[in-house]
């Protein structure tokens, strides 16, 4: 087990370049993940400020419709 | 014979859903093919490489710091290329295309430069060395970071895009300097430098971990590209109906 981590004693290089490259790879993904969070928010935030008439028309129609259903 | 309007997925909303599915695929692809790459290359592969001048463990290193290499050079070529389509066509999603793979390329390009310094360390005894490859591999990082720079100083999108795509195809021309950057006329007088290398000379336990460490990574690539390109998607399509649904429904779950 810690000759696999010594490598021969080159462990640190391999470690390095394997480790950055992983870890570089992760916090991509993790970057992506949030930006996608986030817009999708912000997006959702803009789309109910520029229409809250709309929205509010939209749902007491459909408050409407279902009160007068049996 | 039947014929596919390919323009028909050069729409947003048609690609937004189909990239959502293909990514998961993706994923799951460049998952297994890493792990298989990395299982083979640390536990199958021999300890030392070559004869008289052996290459010791930290050769080990080709097996991230090739496949990042050529995915630098290789998803250049898609940024140019997506550029390209999208001056000639004036297509939108080409040019978002463009934007989405730039970041993941030059995430590659960093990392094979610092693969390769981590490995020029114990083999060439230096981090860094003005080689020809190397110079040009640092180019190519710059030319992405600029890039992304000159796209994001642009304030008025569509002018954004036109202007960073010919800078990304007048850059076209260090993926061929790259390729044909080489020091060295004899490979049998300079082993450890970069060398024009005949895929057959490779021994098989070390060409076949490296290239399904390529393909992992060129799945990866697909998945994160895809996934920035849906972000991108929907921040400029914020206006147009179907991301309203879209919104809508994602908002829920």
């Amino acid at each position: 087990m810690m000759e696999f981590f010594n490598q021969g004693g080159y462990g640190g290089y391999v470690w390095g370049a394997f480790g950055m490259t992983f870890g570089l790879l992760l916090i991509e993904i993790l970057q992506l993940r949030g930006s996608r969070r986030a817009t999708l928010i912000r997006i959702g935030r803009l789309l109910r400020l520029r229409a809250p008439r709309q929205a509010a028309a939209a749902s007491s129609r459909r408050q409407g419709t279902s009160g007068t259903q049996p | 014979m039947m014929t596919t309007n390919w323009f028909k997925f050069a729409s947003p909303a048609a690609f937004y859903p189909i990239a959502g599915r293909l990514i998961p695929w993706f994923g799951r692809i460049a998952a297994a093919l890493v792990l298989i790459g990395l299982f083979w290359g640390f536990f199958l592969t021999a300890n030392q490489l070559g004869g008289s001048n052996p290459q010791k463990e930290y050769y080990r290193i080709i097996f991230v710091h090739v496949p990042s290499a050529w995915m630098s050079m290789w998803l250049y070529l898609v940024l140019a290329g997506w550029s390209a389509i999208g001056l000639v066509f004036n297509t939108r999603l080409s040019f978002m295309m463009a934007k989405a793979a730039a970041p993941t390329g030059a995430l590659f390009t960093f990392l094979a430069l610092w693969t390769g310094a981590l490995w020029g360390r114990p083999s060439w005894g230096t981090y860094w060395d003005w080689d020809p490859r190397l110079t040009s591999e640092l180019l190519l990082f710059f030319l992405y970071i600029g890039y992304m720079a000159l796209h994001s100083a642009i304030d008025d999108t569509r002018r954004a895009d036109r202007a960073a795509a010919l800078l990304a195809i007048v850059g076209l021309v260090m993926v061929p300097v790259i390729f044909l950057s080489i020091n060295c006329p004899d490979p049998n007088q300079c082993a450890a430098l970069h060398q024009r290398s005949d895929p057959g000379s490779i021994h098989l336990s070390i060409l076949i971990p490296m290239l399904t460490m390529t393909f992992g990574l060129w799945a990866y690539s697909f998945a994160a590209v895809f996934a920035r390109l849906r972000t991108i998607i929907l921040t400029r399509e914020s206006d147009s109906a179907w991301v309203r649904d879209v919104i809508a429904k994602e908002a829920t779950v």
